[in-house]
């Protein structure tokens, strides 16, 4: 069955059926309950699942993902909201010192199945510590994994998927991209949650981003198409670990690409996948490979946003140098 | 009861059931109710676990260990609070509570495989219900908080019925209640109402830095602003910690929510094999604690009470061939297997994870057949 919904709703609803399905899945975050969430991604969930189950939180990140370690010890499956993508560094040792390590730690014995949502990057005007990316950081902590979704039917059941996972799943929601509107086809999932996928075919260069770049990287695509650029443009969806496939083949055919992402540039996911693509596919590549990244800055005032995020222009361009190789 | 010696305490009662000298007192609110062979059982788990850490850091000394964190002086607390869980209460300990893990079940092999470098717990924690030992300070109080939330959750609190109800306990030394974590666990747990003991070893001692550099009120007070019942227990006396822990397991089982427990105790030895207690205490405050000693109390109790040499004997024999056992079992610790650990990354394993093992192995392989 396909409906129309914003990227809230459809995660709220991916969330609801979690729920539903599994009486060990829980809620917790700092005003998830009666408010709903400050995005309203949990909205109506307290109501219909009670307040043990959708539980609001003091205000205290270390402790949001501390306890639920400690709730995983007796089965539960506790999903998790840090407000924003700025709040979490206060949690960073729970989830890179305990999380990611005592299933490692305890040889196989006990899994962490706790998914850590994170609402992330920039573009709506916000505040300082409103805007950050920092997935890079949980993608290069063993022991995690780290997906983002790019619309609602991928939010619908990427959600679902990662309640489903036995292992930790940063997933990283793009917050730009919340209130936009997409079909989500609610009887099947597409894809794996640990795979890439081509979300538009192309000939010329390949585009590869996650996220809240993956819109931005169509609509480049869009304008490029107009000026006779056929732009391949990849949606990675998984982080950690990487589904490179598609890219490489890709890259293969295209010769060209281009790695975006709103995370400062300097060890950034772009770092990783320029990496690996100039590994498997250095005789095919035509240029060398380039990043559309934000700057190796703290997030900047919000006035300025619009010009430290890539866009549709520095994207563009970026295509422009590779293919004048 | 008051401890002269810690002038930041000095107003607060020290709940004490059985003195240096191995006479039994009482407490207004605490009374430990087992029976003389109930206390001889807490003496051979006090002899066993000392034997443990002194046969460890001797093993650390022949270089069989690359660490260990002694627990000698701080046995009493240990045991007192381990032996008043249930089967059913579940233990958050640190790298220092080997008595915890003793008492609990837990093969102390598994200790000295840590230390050796050999591996990083590995234990199933739901075999025992003792949780690996959690090295960054304070992390774990967090752990043992979200467990009491579960348990509030699954309804085994409160029910009334001994074999069911359930809390867990998380273990920290003083140090510890300088960290955000244990703070915020203190308040979850009073917000929730939730059945766990926060159980602190107060050893004077966060590796050099003492009490006063940590807390500008005593510990057991830090409960109040929090709005929990807080303890402070002669951490070198096995009745009253029993006693006291008891009670504060039994005060969360029933619903009634956290307790926080300050043990006064010392750390005899130093923080690590590494470090160097000369540096930052004078010989003589180790004099003033070794007078106190935990065993030694209890032993001149159980001689009061008549119990005969022989029994004594039997212990120490005991304790000799758990010595020899952990000498032997040491050693043969298996080495772990580098290709092996790619396994426990993920529950589901990733192609990279299996690439990089594949990775690994080849150069391995490479390596033996250039040898030979």
């Amino acid at each position: 069955m396909t409906e129309k919904m914003t990227m809230v709703k459809a995660l709220n609803t991916g969330l609801r059926a979690s729920m539903d399905q599994d009486p060990k899945v829980i809620v917790m975050g700092e005003d998830v309950g009666r408010l709903g969430g400050v995005f309203r991604v949990t909205e109506g969930l307290q109501k219909d699942f009670g307040e043990g189950r959708v539980m609001d939180t003091p205000l205290a990140e270390s402790a949001i993902l501390g306890t639920a370690i400690g709730m995983t010890f007796r089965g539960f499956r506790p999903v998790v909201e840090i407000q924003f993508d700025g709040f979490v560094y206060p949690a960073y040792d729970q989830i890179v010192s305990q999380v990611s390590r005592l299933h490692f730690r305890s040889g196989g014995k006990i899994p962490m199945p706790i998914v850590i949502r994170i609402p992330f990057g920039g573009g709506i005007g916000a505040v300082e510590h409103h805007s950050d990316s920092p997935e890079a950081q949980f993608a290069l902590t063993a022991g995690l994994k780290v997906v983002s979704c790019a619309d609602p039917h991928d939010a619908h059941w990427m959600i679902q998927q990662a309640i489903e996972s036995d292992d930790p799943v940063v997933f990283m929601e793009p917050k730009r991209r919340y209130w936009e509107s997409g079909q989500v086809d609610t009887g099947s999932t597409s894809l794996p949650l640990f795979a890439s996928r081509v979300v538009r075919p192309g000939t010329d260069a390949t585009l590869i981003a996650y996220g809240p770049m993956v819109k931005t990287c169509l609509e480049s695509a869009a304008a490029a198409a107009e000026e006779g650029i056929d732009l391949e443009v990849i949606d990675l969806r998984t982080l950690s670990p990487l589904d490179l496939g598609p890219v490489i083949e890709s890259v293969r055919r295209t010769g060209h690409a281009v790695v975006v992402h709103e995370a400062q540039r300097t060890l950034g996911l772009g770092a990783e996948v320029a990496s690996r693509i100039t590994e498997e596919c250095f005789y095919s590549l035509e240029a060398p490979v380039q990043r559309v990244t934000g700057y190796d800055l703290p997030y900047p005032p919000s006035r300025v946003e619009e010009e430290f995020l890539p866009g549709l222009d520095r994207i563009l361009d970026a295509v422009d140098r590779a293919r004048a190789y | 009861m008051t401890d002269p010696s810690d002038p930041t305490v000095a107003d607060i009662p020290l709940v004490q059931l059985l003195t240096p000298a191995g006479v039994r007192t009482t407490s207004p609110e605490y009374a430990y109710d087992g029976s003389l062979p109930d206390i001889q059982d807490l003496f051979r788990d006090l002899v066993m676990t000392r034997r443990l850490d002194t046969e460890a850091f001797a093993l650390q000394r022949h270089g069989e260990l690359g660490l260990w964190p002694p627990a000698l002086g701080q046995e009493a607390a240990q045991v007192g609070s381990a032996r008043a869980l249930r089967p059913q209460d579940f233990a958050f300990p640190t790298y220092r509570d080997h008595g915890v893990v003793l008492c609990r079940g837990e093969d102390p092999v598994h200790l000295l495989g840590i230390f050796r470098g050999s591996s990083l717990g590995g234990w199933d924690p739901s075999e025992h219900n003792v949780a690996l030992p959690n090295i960054i300070i304070g992390a774990q109080t967090l752990h043992a908080t979200g467990y009491a939330m579960a348990l509030t959750l699954e309804g085994l609190v409160g029910t009334g019925d001994p074999e069911r109800d359930a809390a867990s306990i998380a273990y920290l030394g003083d140090g510890a209640t300088s960290q955000g974590d244990f703070n915020e666990a203190l308040d979850w747990a009073a917000v929730h109402q939730a059945p766990v003991v926060f159980f602190c070893q107060n050893n004077q001692y966060a590796i050099s830095v003492p009490l006063e550099r940590q807390t500008r009120v005593p510990i057991s007070q830090r409960a109040d602003g929090f709005g929990l019942p807080g303890v402070r227990v002669d951490g070198n006396d096995v009745l009253a910690c029993h006693a006291v822990t008891t009670a504060a397991l039994q005060r969360a089982r029933d619903g009634q929510g956290p307790t926080l427990i300050e043990a006064v105790t010392y750390r005899m030895g130093p923080h690590t094999t590494s470090d160097d207690p000369t540096r930052y205490r004078e010989a003589a405050e180790a004099d003033v604690w070794r007078a106190k000693d935990a065993i030694e109390r209890v032993r001149l109790h159980l001689v009061s009470e008549g119990v005969p040499a022989e029994w004594f004997a039997e212990v120490q024999a005991e304790a000799d061939a758990l010595g020899v056992h952990l000498r032997e079992a040491c050693q043969n610790i298996p080495e772990p297997d580098l290709a092996e650990l790619f396994d426990h990354v993920h529950v589901d394993t990733t192609e990279e994870t299996e690439q990089q093992r594949a990775e690994y192995v080849a150069w391995r392989d490479s390596l033996e057949g250039s040898v030979a």
